[in-house]
């Protein structure tokens, strides 16, 4: 990828196109993720987070249509509400207060600079701290998150590799946030299944900050 | 006291029964004949475990008589979604907070204090003081 790629700004459609490059990931990796959690969760992450931006996509074309996506923060704002309201589980919220969070770092502008979606990311990550209470370590999705903000310096594909590596990290790790640290040491040995969705959200990101 | 109506209860648990139920218990528990607004906001809308933000917003708006809504939960997810909610200004009524407590204590402790006219600080501490009851 370009250089000139990596620093084009993002506007509406390309947040639009990130959160449709996420519905793709996680309805492909759907089976991988609800077996990932059936090993130590309930089995429902991969139809959660299907069906969450299924319902993504198709609230933001019903906003495109309406004229409501003004520019990339509206399109994350409004990819965060509608995961916290249409997932059951914890996962919505979390994400929910992720791209929230990131949306509202955006603001109004109609287009913003990488650097300003990398800041918006951080403050999401930061959210996701402060709801979960989770720390690096504890096999949650911060496990992927956080490295991956603490690589955004080198740029989006850094920061979904940085997630990647995070995500495969959390195998050895025993829970200790989250419906698997009612498990104990039975957790140990399984990939846990939100670094997993973590970082193929990630990895959409850079598959879109790449491909213009 | 102002001449606002009663502190609403929200119950938001995984399963729509035990929503209910504790609902059901808290309100024969609580003495006197009228009871402070109370509302279930359990499971998901097609039946199954889980949490809905949809229905907590849906039962804090009814339950709203410009008091403040108390809102209790149980677990997990249950609790993220309604701090998330929280989060965002313009979602739950003015006033709704969420109590540390014990699901099932709490909300009998918190309807007995909202249906006697306590205030929404009043109600909250009633339902986080509910911890304090040992059992041994």
């Amino acid at each position: 990828m370009s250089d000139r790629n990596t620093e084009a700004k993002w506007d509406s459609n390309r947040a639009r196109h990130w959160m449709a490059a996420a519905a793709r990931a996680m309805t492909e990796n759907e089976q991988r993720l609800t077996e990932l959690d059936s090993a130590i969760g309930d089995a429902d992450h991969g139809g959660n987070m299907r069906r969450g931006f299924q319902a993504v996509t198709s609230a933001l074309d019903t906003a495109q249509d309406e004229g409501q996506l003004t520019g990339p923060g509206s399109v994350l704002t409004l990819a965060g509400r509608t995961l916290i309201s249409k997932v059951g589980g914890a996962s919505g919220p979390l994400y929910g207060t992720l791209l929230r969070r990131v949306g509202k770092t955006l603001g109004d502008e109609a287009e913003v600079d990488p650097a300003v979606l990398s800041e918006g990311l951080r403050a999401g990550v930061e959210g996701v701290v402060k709801l979960g209470g989770a720390a690096v370590g504890d096999k949650t999705m911060v496990d992927a998150l956080q490295p991956a903000v603490d690589a955004l310096e080198s740029g989006f594909a850094a920061a979904s590799q940085a997630a990647l590596h995070g995500a495969e990290g959390t195998v050895p790790l025993r829970a200790r946030k989250g419906r698997a640290s009612y498990l104990g040491e039975r957790s140990v040995g399984h990939q846990d299944p939100g670094a997993t969705s973590a970082a193929l959200l990630l990895g959409a990101l850079a598959e879109v900050a790449g491909d213009e | 006291m102002s001449e606002r109506g009663q502190v609403g209860l929200v119950l938001v648990s995984h399963s729509a029964q035990v929503a209910e139920s504790v609902a059901r218990l808290a309100q024969d528990l609580t003495p006197g004949g009228g009871h402070a607004p109370l509302a279930a906001a359990g499971g998901t809308p097609d039946g199954g475990v889980g949490t809905s933000a949809e229905r907590v917003v849906a039962a804090a708006g009814e339950v709203d008589r410009g008091a403040g809504v108390v809102v209790l939960v149980d677990l997990g997810s249950a609790v993220l979604t309604v701090r998330s909610l929280l989060a965002d200004e313009d979602e739950l009524p003015p006033d709704t907070v969420i109590a540390d407590a014990p699901f099932l204590e709490g909300a009998v402790s918190a309807l007995v204090t909202a249906s006697a006219g306590g205030d929404v600080d009043a109600v909250r501490a009633a339902a986080e003081e509910a911890y304090a009851y040992r059992k041994l």
